[in-house]
């Protein structure tokens, strides 16, 4: 079983990544199960959502502590949450940012890599809105789910041109951390 | 477990609380009214939408000022005959109170979901069982479920059980509120065809009609007040064996089962055997798996029916063990003990068996139960096997610092 922590602020769609990506995993054929952290829906507020994924039909309940990827949508809470906590020493944070990840100096053994989902967002969807741009770059970065699939999620919760535009985007920045990758 | 892998074809990813309003739409209701309080609202938010798109056919919704309201309006729906549906959680259930006896003495098979959260003061919207606990002796069936589908589920098993003409008493389907109301995952959106076959339409034997005029709950005096409250309690003791039926009936049709009264979980040979009800129970076995894996004999019983309480069902589960550690997401301040602990103590002791039990009160007002506590719980449980019990009942992890 595979568990993802997604931080962002009130606002941000953080639940929504999480619930994108439970049902992209699901299309990909595994099980998987998506929560928000209860309770704290302020607009701004940091936020966190959690999605599980598993071969075998999900029964843990409980919240997650020690995830093996993180997804962080804005990089200034950086600044105020660790987002490295309980991560696995082999997982993987991502962050949106324009820096590098030497730049940022986070204490972990995870791998930590960056993409600039904002300018994605803003160069394709013309709005700053990261959190399903950071579904491509989570596929791209750990190979738990296919790109594809994730597109398809997103088409099938937003009709039309917003759906065809957050896929081009999606796309995009799984291209742009597969470059990183390489 | 409650998924069925052969399912899988048939899953959509969707919200706890949208798997439940959709099972409350194919069970036919015809008047729903309920008053949005957290974590309910979902679920009347979405029946809210599906009767504004027409898609629940011969179904009134009607829109009220308070909890109080909205299951007074069902007293009255259900009289006349109507299939009567509400949902709702911690204060609002309190605020139901006095008319939950009513419903339950005027014997009218209203069913209600609850989205189990903690109730004031301090306000706190998470997740635990004391608000539905706390209305044990209303007289309203009272079922737990474990996950997302079976809060589903159990819908068309409650309504058939509420409406079998030997029973006519309202009933509770609990979910933990946000756990299983906001959680998404896959799960098997009941189908209408198969509703329809399962659960026929309310043919209620005594209706409100000025036809026919009958009155309902208006007065009893002490001649007759006491066999009003012995067919209540026949009324449950006849629900027993019909919630064994109707969740058997519904695996046979749909193809799931979540167990009856009670569902065992490796409990066959087990020395320690873990009791609890609702979500915990998924985090439960999850941990069971690592000690069977280890070749130690845990077991879980998971209890779905908290009323009727299925006595016989739980001695004979529980007999065989070393000992028994049951987990109350509740706890009757006072006693320091939760519900399922004292109820499963008392129906033991005038069995010829006698093995220790003992009792922790978990997860207040939502506070997380990690699979390391479960296992820590597990430990003690296995001390009290082998030494006897120190410490009867219990909170499970009491901050120290903070008091």
């Amino acid at each position: 079983m595979k568990e993802i922590r997604i931080h962002g602020r009130g606002g941000q769609g953080s639940v929504t990544a999480a619930e994108l990506l439970s049902a992209a995993a699901f299309e990909d054929g595994k099980f998987s199960q998506a929560f928000p952290a209860f309770g704290v829906e302020r607009r701004g507020a940091p936020v966190q959502a959690f999605t599980r994924i598993s071969d075998i039909p999900i029964r843990l309940r409980s919240q997650i502590y020690k995830p093996d990827y993180v997804i962080v949508q804005d990089a200034t809470l950086l600044e105020t949450v660790d987002v490295a906590s309980g991560i696995k020493d082999d997982g993987i944070i991502i962050i949106n940012t324009k820096e590098t990840p030497e730049d940022l100096k986070i204490g972990t053994k995870a791998k930590v890599m960056t993409v600039d989902a904002t300018e994605v967002a803003m160069e394709i969807i013309g709005r700053p809105i990261v959190n399903t741009v950071l579904l491509g770059a989570f596929a791209g970065a750990t190979g738990e789910v296919d790109v594809d699939s994730i597109k398809n999620a997103i088409k099938e919760r937003f009709s039309g041109k917003v759906g065809e535009k957050n896929a081009e985007a999606i796309q995009k920045a799984y291209d742009l951390i597969r470059e990183e990758k390489a | 477990m409650t998924v069925n892998v052969a399912d899988k074809d048939k899953m959509v990813v969707v919200e706890g609380s949208y798997a439940v309003a959709h099972a409350a739409k194919v069970c036919r209701p015809n008047v729903i009214s309920a008053y949005p309080i957290t974590p309910q609202t979902h679920i009347v938010e979405d029946l809210s939408q599906f009767i504004a798109d027409g898609e629940i056919p011969n179904c009134e919704y009607i829109n009220v000022e308070s909890e109080f309201s909205a299951i007074s309006a069902l007293v009255g729906s259900s009289a006349v005959g109507a299939r009567s549906y509400s949902a709702t959680t911690s204060q609002g259930l309190l605020l139901m109170h006095e008319v939950l006896f009513n419903a339950s003495g005027m014997r009218l098979p209203i069913i209600m979901t609850v989205a189990n959260r903690a109730v004031g003061a301090p306000i706190n919207i998470w997740n635990d069982h004391q608000d539905s606990i706390s209305q044990r002796d209303t007289g309203w069936l009272q079922l737990h479920a474990e996950d997302p589908q079976e809060s589903a589920d159990m819908l068309p098993q409650i309504f058939k059980v509420a409406e079998d003409k030997d029973v006519l008493l309202p009933g509770m389907a609990c979910m933990d509120g946000f756990i299983l109301s906001h959680v998404y995952e896959p799960v098997v959106l009941l189908e209408q065809d198969l509703t329809d076959e399962f659960l026929p339409a309310y043919d209620p034997e005594y209706v409100l009609d000025p036809a026919n005029p009958m009155s309902f709950g208006a007065f009893a005096a002490p001649d007759t007040y006491e066999e009003f409250r012995f067919m209540q309690e026949k009324a449950m003791q006849a629900a027993l064996p019909k919630i064994e039926a109707a969740a058997k009936e519904f695996g046979e049709i749909y193809g799931r089962f979540h167990g009856g009264l009670i569902d065992e979980y490796l409990t066959d040979d087990a020395e320690v055997i873990v009791m609890s009800m609702g979500s915990i129970l998924g985090t439960v076995k999850d941990v069971v798996d690592e000690y069977r894996a280890r070749g130690e004999k845990i077991g879980v019983l998971k209890v779905r029916s908290f009323r009727p309480f299925p006595k016989e069902q739980i001695r004979k589960a529980i007999k065989d063990a070393a000992a028994v550690v049951v987990l109350d997401k509740n706890i009757s301040i006072g006693l320091n003990e939760g519900a399922l602990f004292t109820e499963t103590k008392s129906c033991m002791y005038n069995s010829r068996c006698d093995i220790p039990i003992i009792g922790y009160t978990i997860g207040h007002g939502g506070r997380d139960v990690p699979r390391e506590s479960v296992a820590k719980i597990i430990e003690e449980a296995k001390k009290v096997a082998s030494s006897g019990i120190t410490v009867e009942s219990q909170f499970l992890d009491v901050k120290e610092e903070l008091l």
